[in-house]
């Protein structure tokens, strides 16, 4: 499917005129300005793509990036404007910002459902800048990415990105392929300050866990984020946890209830490095792919031989298009799992 | 009359002693009655036993302390309700009505926002409940021309109103991954991170604002009158006033510390407990804790049993109180007053 959207985006680029027409992930047709120069990002993901392949087209951030952040990208591009964000949950963009901004194109990555459609037709309508929906599912990066580079005119930076995304999802997932089922851990989730929010089978949240082939504790139900109850947990048993709260792993080792897991006992709880994007859930973005190769070594050490440290470093100047310093590398990576930083 | 209040009170404990040990006996973790009695027998008797350890931990540490939680926060909204309806002469005020509940959200809502830990959350929706009824009652009484209870009342609501737009306010600026999935969870009300220091911090102030109600059980009747007959009976009724909300707000406060947002059950409960032994106020309080605390537990209980995942007791305390709440109010041969 993916791949005939792209053979249809190539075909619809051959004849190099003033507009292309594309076809966008949700099926929609959008007609393209020949030069792309400035996007607006409808959402976090898509900021982050844009700002992947072409930073200097990316108009603004849907949110200013915060001092920690920032310190990741190159100063210019950490100053960009807060433009708000157009779609999903919590949406902040105000219609004539995003005129005043000028874009040529407006980006959504994510979903591809009818609702999300339907508001790009309307914000397409009101505005009359096109507006690109494509698809965030994680194993359509790579082609997201392409089909992105094709929009903005940058093709070449797009495909280089596309291939270390696709390369590295084909390597972890030959990796995992080589363990058997029984031998894949089970783990748990735990979100939020507590550590009770969990992410159950087939959520956007569970996808590093379950490319993993991890077996997630929550898993059987399906659906989204849910709350689940401590003595659940200590039901399930889990052989290792992630997480994604600071305050949580703080207290996790403290707390004589969690103690009670043989995941804690064996110091297998990991928070997951958050700088400047998410490494494990949120935002749905590329920054997922790294986010593999740390839970892919805290998971199977034996089939994650590589320098976590020079794979971080490799893909922060790729897609941040600045190289992390030593105290920024030891900032993300620290020890994981071995007791409070 | 008195027959009929034993009744009532032999039926409510009844059923709360028998829920306790249900609630004991049911959980996701698999626990035996067998492991169970020997656990108390080696608790009380120092039986020797042979237990697993975690099981042990999930008895004492976890399935125990939310067991005693639910009932802690059950029998606090329904005092603080049995005291307010009295208090302000209607059925149809519940807890919250001063702000309480509006205020710790903003508490809780505010320490989520700015990433603070589970304790500082703790205690800022207790402070925040305390500050809210605080402000309320300093400007309703300070509206001079009118009936203090309409001004308290109005305040309440007004003041309600503006803590809503903050706590709406600070949801539309959370970060939508991380922050605003645990406001709503948090809204929506939950026992299931209880721990033995959060009940060991919320039973004191429950406590505390129980003890003047009590005291106060005689007098509490007289409020029922309007405010001249009951000075001209002698009573310090401003004073009163201000003993019963803060007695009230400490509970309630205490409760939403550890549990979020939990309605129906300080509107629903004091209102089934008058229908059953009638409004007077010194055998109504403990009847309405004893129920208050039942019904929550037998919520908690299901909302922790039936899936793996929790279902919020906000929803099962209106999906199974409003049935029986009808149940009673159709059936009941009492009115209110």
């Amino acid at each position: 499917m993916t791949r005939a959207v792209l053979a249809a985006l190539l075909l619809a680029a051959a004849p190099a005129l003033a507009q292309r027409e594309m076809l966008d992930a949700a099926g929609r047709y959008v007609v393209v300005p020949a030069k792309v120069e400035r996007v607006y990002a409808a959402g976090p993901p898509a900021s982050i793509l844009v700002y992947a392949i072409n930073p200097d087209k990316l108009l603004g951030w849907t949110r200013a990036l915060r001092a920690d952040e920032a310190a990741f990208f190159p100063d210019k591009y950490a100053r960009l404007p807060e433009l708000g964000r157009l779609t999903g949950r919590g949406n902040t963009a105000n219609v004539e910002v995003l005129l005043k901004a000028r874009p040529d194109l407006v980006v959504d990555v994510g979903a591809t459902a009818a609702v999300f459609a339907s508001l790009a037709d309307r914000v397409q309508h009101q505005t009359g800048v096109p507006y690109l929906l494509l698809d965030g599912r994680f194993e359509a990066i790579p082609d997201t990415l392409r089909a992105l580079g094709h929009a903005l005119g940058d093709a070449a930076a797009a495909e280089r990105l596309a291939e270390y995304c696709e390369r590295a999802l084909r390597e972890v997932a030959a990796r995992v392929a080589q363990v058997p089922p029984e031998k894949r851990p089970r783990a748990y989730y735990g979100r939020g300050p507590q550590g009770l929010q969990t992410a159950l089978g087939g959520s956007i949240n569970a996808q590093v866990m379950e490319f993993l082939g991890a077996r997630n504790v929550a898993g059987a139900a399906r659906g989204g984020l849910a709350v689940v109850s401590l003595e659940q947990v200590l039901a399930w048993d889990p052989e290792v946890i992630f997480t994604n709260d600071p305050n949580f792993y703080e207290h996790v080792w403290r707390d004589a209830r969690w103690g009670a897991l043989a995941a804690v006992r064996a110091k297998r709880v990991h928070l997951a490095p958050h700088l400047p994007f998410g490494w494990f859930d949120f935002p749905p973005g590329p920054n997922r792919i790294i986010g593999l190769y740390w839970a892919g070594k805290i998971l199977y050490p034996e089939l994650f031989p590589e320098d976590l440290r020079a794979k971080t470093a490799e893909f922060y100047k790729l897609f941040h298009h600045r190289a992390p310093s030593a105290a920024q590398l030891d900032q993300l990576l620290g020890e994981p799992g071995v007791l409070p930083r | 009359m008195i027959r009929r209040t034993a009744l009532a009170y032999a039926l409510a404990t009844g059923a709360l002693a028998l829920l306790t040990v249900f609630a004991f006996a049911l959980g996701r973790f698999p626990i035996s009655a067998l492991e169970l009695a020997q656990l108390v027998a080696n608790k009380l008797f120092g039986a020797a036993y042979d237990i697993a350890p975690s099981a042990e931990t999930v008895v004492l540490q976890v399935r125990g302390p939310r067991i005693l939680a639910a009932l802690l926060v059950g029998a606090a909204l329904a005092a603080a309700g049995t005291a307010y309806q009295g208090m302000f002469r209607n059925p149809l005020v519940s807890p919250d009505i001063l702000g309480v509940s509006a205020g710790a959200a903003l508490g809780a809502v505010l320490g989520i926002f700015f990433s603070q830990s589970a304790l500082v959350i703790q205690l800022g929706a207790f402070a925040g409940g305390l500050a809210a009824v605080g402000l309320v009652y300093a400007v309703g009484s300070n509206v001079r021309r009118h009936d203090p209870i309409l001004s308290l009342i109005l305040a309440g609501i007004v003041l309600g109103t503006l803590l809503g737009a903050m706590i709406a306010l600070l949801k539309y600026l959370a970060d939508p991954y991380n922050q605003l999935p645990a406001i709503t969870y948090w809204l929506l009300g939950s026992l299931a991170a209880v721990s033995p220091g959060d009940l060991a911090l919320a039973a004191p102030f429950a406590l505390a604002g129980l003890v003047p109600l009590y005291l106060l059980r005689w007098r509490m009747n007289l409020l029922s009158l309007s405010d001249d007959e009951a000075r001209a009976l002698g009573v310090p009724v401003a004073r009163l006033r201000i003993a019963v909300v803060c007695a009230a707000t400490l509970m309630t406060a205490a409760a939403v510390a550890i549990s979020g947002i939990i309605g129906w059950v300080g509107l629903l409960i004091p209102h089934a407990a008058r229908m059953l032994i009638g409004p007077e106020f010194s055998r109504l309080l403990p009847l309405s804790m004893v129920l208050g605390a039942a019904f929550l537990l037998a919520v908690d209980t299901l909302a922790r049993t039936v899936a793996p995942i929790e279902i919020p007791p906000g929803v099962l305390t209106a999906l199974i109180g409003t049935p029986f709440f009808l149940w009673l109010f159709v059936t009941a041969r009492r009115a209110w007053q």
